[in-house]
């Protein structure tokens, strides 16, 4: 079980997580939802211990990371595997060394024994054949997708995704989805979903949590979710630019400007035809 | 008046006071990374294929560039010092003043300045693209130090290979001298070899290798604390490459100042 206990943190005078409560049963997939910038990566990197907290604490298993340090660490983090944004994967490295890492480092294993664990792992995440290429060879889908075996490799207890979805396309994504679902299912992996496609968070999740402002805001299950009353909740669920979610927008006025605005009479638009912005909805 | 004077007095003790905090803490940063190295070096595994893979690096980044520059500086040395020697009809000690300037100040010096420029901007640019990419948070999160796997390998290689890359750049600077003593100033070879190695002692050789191995320590402790340092993107990257030669070089003149002056105490 992760437990945050009324977990703080800020940068300058910038209050990130403000007083956080959430607790993650095992073998739960808990997905964390909210706008770019709000800390949602940051309350990851809070349950993994790469960041420690202004105030409160983080309990993994009981165990207060705050309290521990060196090895005692290093032996924690082998439980966890992470997916990071933009995959992190080590530019000189090949792609079979970087899934073969952790092992190199942590275990016994013969090179055979590695090798084999590696391709199960490639296959696993749907990629076959890239073994030897560099990071700068894949594309972004692959790239998230070796990280993904990366983070599969030493067979955790915990996973945290940092964005799972994000950059690649709709039919990985959801390739991806299912394989967050087959790991709870089938090997009870605990899972922490960052992220802000909402399909993805509906289809993968046990239970959602939304982080707004530094507190969460609402938590539940999908549906508890999407019939929350919260009107942050549903302004973010339903990606309304209108809302009581206000930081980062332009102007309400000016976007009801925006949406109101109707092209003049025979004026010529910038593509060149006269009321071509009237075809395609006026916005 | 005075209240303004007084003013001005309190502003720029309180801007003293400031830099010398944020020289203290940096150099107290620089310390703790090094004395974390030293610990990860002696008393953790060593990965000594990472140790040859940057030996190899360091030693052939540096080692043309270092041997052209010692080559120029024995040999405008030569020059220099020849316009006052003749006036003395002393152009027999230019080898000895040569070869004395070069190995025990020039060469190390030198050597330590272009591997800072060369490799130690490389080491800041490769450490801060890894801090900005995450890449060093996903070595956390696969429970590997950052310092016992990046930091360690290339001190090591580095006080393996700047003490060998000076005494290379010190035979190259005394060659330098040794061709325009021979072939522009007429000092017959055998003359001018006896004069080069005449005035040397061991204590100049192990002075230069003394300080070439503390250099070795500042390049690779002020890149790689850089490197970790780098906040935000590409610009980021490029301000911590900077700083890292701007630093490497300034710490590096005020350690040879240093040791220059308790070596000539110590020698006495």
């Amino acid at each position: 079980m992760i437990e945050l206990k009324s977990v703080s943190k800020s940068f300058d005078d910038h209050v990130i997580l403000d007083h956080i409560d959430l607790t993650i049963r095992d073998a739960e997939t808990m997905v964390v939802i909210g706008r770019s910038g709000t800390g949602k990566s940051v309350l990851l990197k809070h349950i993994i211990g790469l960041m420690r907290p202004d105030a409160g604490s983080v309990l993994v298993g009981g165990v207060d990371l705050g309290k521990v340090s060196g090895p005692e660490m290093d032996r924690l983090r082998l439980r966890f595997g992470m997916l990071f944004q933009g995959a992190a994967l080590f530019d000189s490295m090949t792609a079979f060394e970087n899934v073969a890492f952790a092992l190199r480092e942590h275990t016994t294993l013969e090179s055979s024994a590695i090798g084999q664990r590696v391709h199960e792992c490639l296959q696993l995440v749907g990629l076959e054949g890239v073994d030897q290429l560099y990071p700068s060879e894949l594309s972004g889908g692959m790239r998230k997708r070796v990280g993904l075996a990366r983070a599969l490799a030493m067979n955790p207890e915990i996973i945290l995704y940092d964005e799972p979805t994000t950059g690649i396309d709709p039919i990985m994504g959801d390739i991806i989805n299912h394989l967050i679902i087959g790991l709870r299912d089938q090997l009870k992996v605990t899972s922490v979903v960052v992220t802000h496609d909402m399909r993805s968070a509906y289809k993968v999740a046990d239970r959602i949590a939304m982080l707004y402002n530094g507190k969460i805001v609402d938590i539940g299950n999908p549906d508890e979710i999407r019939h929350s009353k919260s009107p942050i909740v549903q302004q973010f669920i339903n990606g309304e630019a209108v809302g009581p979610i206000q930081e980062g927008l332009p102007d309400q006025r000016i976007l009801s400007r925006w949406s109101s605005r109707r092209p003049v009479p025979g004026a010529r638009s910038p593509a060149g035809g006269a009321g071509r912005r009237a075809e395609h909805g006026g916005s | 008046m005075i209240s303004r004077l007084n003013s001005s007095l309190f502003e720029t003790t309180a801007t003293a006071g400031a830099w010398a905090v944020e020289i203290f803490s940096y150099a107290g940063s620089l310390s703790l990374l090094f004395i974390q190295t030293l610990g990860g070096w002696f008393t953790r595994r060593v990965r000594w294929a990472a140790v040859v893979h940057e030996l190899w690096r360091i030693g052939v980044q540096s080692w043309f560039i270092a041997s052209l520059s010692s080559l120029f500086i024995g040999m405008v040395l030569a020059f220099q010092s020849a316009y006052q020697m003749q006036q003395f009809s002393a152009e027999i000690y230019i080898a000895s003043l040569v070869a004395l300037s070069v190995v025990r100040e020039i060469g190390p010096v030198m050597t330590a300045l272009i591997v800072a420029g060369r490799v130690g901007s490389a080491i800041a640019a490769e450490l801060g693209t890894m801090k900005v990419t995450e890449q060093i948070d996903v070595l956390m999160t696969l429970a590997a130090d950052p310092v016992q796997y990046l930091v360690v390998p290339r001190l090591i290689a580095m006080v393996l290979v700047v003490p060998l890359l000076t005494v290379w750049a010190d035979s190259i600077g005394v060659f330098g001298g040794f061709l325009i003593g021979t072939l522009k100033l007429g000092i017959l070879p055998s003359v001018y070899w006896h004069m080069t190695f005449d005035p040397l002692v061991y204590k100049d050789l192990w002075t230069g290798l003394l300080k070439s191995l503390i250099f070795a320590c500042i390049i690779c402790t002020v890149s790689c604390y850089e490197g970790f340092q780098t906040r935000g993107g590409a610009e980021g990257v490029g301000r911590s490459t900077t700083l890292a030669v701007v630093n490497s070089f300034l710490l590096i003149i005020t350690a040879d100042c240093v040791c220059t002056a308790l070596f000539y105490f110590i020698g006495r």
